[in-house]
């Protein structure tokens, strides 16, 4: 048993996540000194926990749009909606579950439309998420009229700052929603059948499988994940910003899912592992602020991290260093 | 009227109904200065949108132009401000990072077999981050070959101005549209696009025009960079921050199916007319806000997505029935 849970652990991803906090470690030789003050803890991997969960929310979203070898590009705007439906509600006077309850309802909603363009007329993923991601930010800028929303209220300033047990409210909210989507993609037929329809969504569908059911499935997921991920970062500055909320993090989320070795091309997924991958992601963008170089190298650091994980995962090296059989391979 | 130009008209058709509605509402938008501008001020985007047609043609997609046009800017600015270069070997000098950076990402898209919108963000996050690494700042650019180009103007009667800018747009998409028209390169494209299997099947060189895609979709944006470098006389490493989906948008506005093999280059250009004219429509109401140029292309883009969706289930089910 034990070495079971030994032989999983060791893994490509969680090794890098150990190695890059074990340089962030002799940067910054307090890295792993965690205080407990205020009824909650402090230190740096704390921080890197609670700033980390809203991509790994998105990322526990995302994962299930790119087994089915489609891509949610709308995640970010979506949050942008979320944040500012909640904070006009609230400011507006609705008590705070009903503007949260509103809030997590547009993410849904959104996620269903993106759900509908790609099950049911058939668009490519990319340009049917395209369409939100322009126009959704303009929404959002709608609802606010333009403004920073602040608000005091306490229930959504607790969801964004708030702790639970002495961890941040926001990484607790991540590790929910992934032990959640695990056990329901593990436990149940469902990841398979995502599985399915990634590899060949015709013959999925031919086999029996509901693909477009699972398609809505998959994209409200994303939708509502984004939503959650929106109302946290609401929540952690007291205001919905329409015009910064979520940018570029789409991008930060597809790349913690590639990292997590979910494949691009569909077919092999795994939901805690991309939740890693945001974790990896945060780890650096943490250490590259602690070692004071300036913030811009995160995106070259990100880049070069792209094209490695892409080499790895390409046919190109797994024909010279057969490393195991991916789910590509064994379908050849 | 053969079938496949269909989109195109529909395209046509609806930039005609909308500038003829603006003009109803606002009588001063039909005036030569207003066409004038129009091609001024989206000068950056419509050289980008070529190179974004040539990329969507061969089924791929490119979402780093952004981030060139804004590494290209800043680049320019430094060579000419801080290191005294001459513009012209400063724009050559960015032409050809340009056009290796283009290139690796078409290696790499070809011989690493990954989906090019993932080649092209990392391509984004290292341009992104090459230009905020030269500087944070914004860097003005006073030389007298600056001057002496935006002196270079075709007065209009009517107080409309063609300036040099605008006219190297209509250039390049005339160049753009004959390259992809009428030689060996576009018809490669376009096989490419249909569909990759067969295309390298018949002979087509899949590696070599993948490449050169993806250069060419490079250098442009390079040159869209240089062209907001004239425009603003100024670099700044943020500039342009999500063109790309700018000229995606109008590229699909334009008629160019996302799935490739199918489109025109002309249709890009009334895709970007078009963007402008929501823009200046707005600028002209004026009570509205900036915000609705984004909820409107969000909505035209809708629009043409399910349009093209309906007129090739159409022509798809006409061929089945014959």
């Amino acid at each position: 048993m034990m070495r079971r849970i030994l032989t999983r652990l060791a893994n490509p991803q969680l090794l890098a996540l150990v190695g890059v906090l074990l340089v962030n470690w002799l940067l910054f030789p307090n890295f792993f000194r965690i205080t407990w003050q205020d009824g909650r803890l402090f230190g740096s991997l704390i921080d890197v926990l609670n700033r980390g969960a809203p991509v790994a929310i998105l990322a526990i979203g995302m994962v299930g749009v790119i087994a089915t070898k489609g891509v949610d590009l709308s995640v970010g705007a979506v949050m942008a909606m979320a944040g500012a439906v909640a904070a006009t509600m609230v400011v507006a006077g609705y008590p705070a579950p009903v503007a949260v309850a509103a809030a997590l309802a547009v993410g849904l909603v959104c996620g269903l439309w993106n759900g509908f363009l790609v099950a049911v007329l058939d668009i490519q993923p990319i340009v049917a998420t395209l369409v939100l991601m322009v126009a959704g930010r303009g929404i959002a800028q709608l609802i606010t009229e333009g403004f920073i929303v602040t608000f005091t209220d306490p229930l959504l300033i607790f969801i964004g700052t708030g702790s639970f047990l002495g961890l941040p409210m926001a990484a607790v909210i991540a590790l929910v929603l992934m032990i959640l989507v695990t056990l329901l993609v593990r436990r149940t037929a469902i990841g398979l059948f995502i599985e399915a329809v990634g590899v060949n969504r015709a013959a999925a569908s031919l086999a029996g499988i509901r693909s477009r059911m699972l398609l809505f499935l998959v994209y409200g997921l994303s939708g509502l994940c984004a939503a959650v991920a929106g109302l946290i970062v609401a929540g952690d500055i007291r205001g919905a910003d329409a015009n910064n909320a979520g940018l570029w993090l789409e991008l930060d989320a597809i790349l913690a899912v590639v990292i997590g070795g979910t494949s691009l091309l569909g077919g092999r997924f795994s939901v805690p592992l991309a939740v890693v991958g945001a974790l990896i992601i945060q780890a650096m963008n943490t250490g590259i602020l602690v070692s004071g170089f300036p913030p811009e190298f995160n995106l070259i650091v990100k880049a070069a991290l792209i094209f490695l994980v892409l080499i790895i995962q390409s046919p190109l090296a797994s024909r010279i260093v057969p490393v195991r059989t991916s789910a590509r391979e064994a379908r050849s | 009227m053969s079938r496949s130009l269909r989109p195109l008209l529909a395209t046509a058709v609806i930039f005609a109904i909308a500038y003829a509605l603006a003009v109803l509402q606002f009588p001063a938008m039909f005036s030569t200065r207003v066409l004038g501008n129009f091609l001024t001020d989206n000068a950056f985007l419509g050289i980008t949108a070529v190179g974004m047609t040539f990329v969507i043609l061969s089924g791929g997609i490119d979402l780093s132009v952004g981030a060139v046009i804004g590494f290209t800017g800043v680049l320019v600015a430094v060579l000419i401000s801080w290191a005294g270069w001459h513009p012209l070997t400063a724009f050559a000098l960015a032409l050809s990072i340009a056009a290796i950076f283009g290139g690796v990402m078409g290696l790499a898209i070809h011989y690493l077999q990954v989906p090019a919108f993932i080649v092209t963000l990392a391509g984004m996050f290292l341009a992104r981050g090459g230009a905020s690494v030269i500087t944070q700042d914004s860097v003005p650019i006073n030389h007298e070959f600056y001057d002496w180009i935006s002196q270079l103007i075709i007065r209009l009667p009517g107080g409309g101005r063609l300036s040099f800018i605008g006219l190297l747009m209509v250039a390049v998409f005339i160049v753009g549209a004959l390259v992809a028209h009428r030689t060996k390169f576009g018809s490669y494209v376009y096989a490419l696009g249909g569909n990759p299997v067969s295309a390298s099947l018949m002979g087509v060189p899949v590696a070599r025009t993948t490449v050169a895609v993806y250069t060419l979709s490079s250098v442009l944006a390079a040159l869209a960079g240089i062209v907001f470098s004239l425009y603003t006389s100024a670099g700044y490493p943020l500039a342009a921050v999500g063109v790309e989906l700018d000229a995606i948008s109008a590229v699909v506005i334009g008629g160019t199916l996302l799935t490739g093999g199918y489109g025109f280059v002309l249709g890009t250009f009334i895709g970007v007319m078009l963007l402008g004219l929501v823009q200046t429509y707005i600028i002209f109401d004026g009570t509205l806000s900036s915000w609705w140029t984004k909820i409107v292309i969000g909505a035209l883009l809708f629009l043409f997505i399910v349009l093209q969706r309906l007129i090739f289930a159409a022509s798809a089910q006409g061929e089945k029935a014959s």
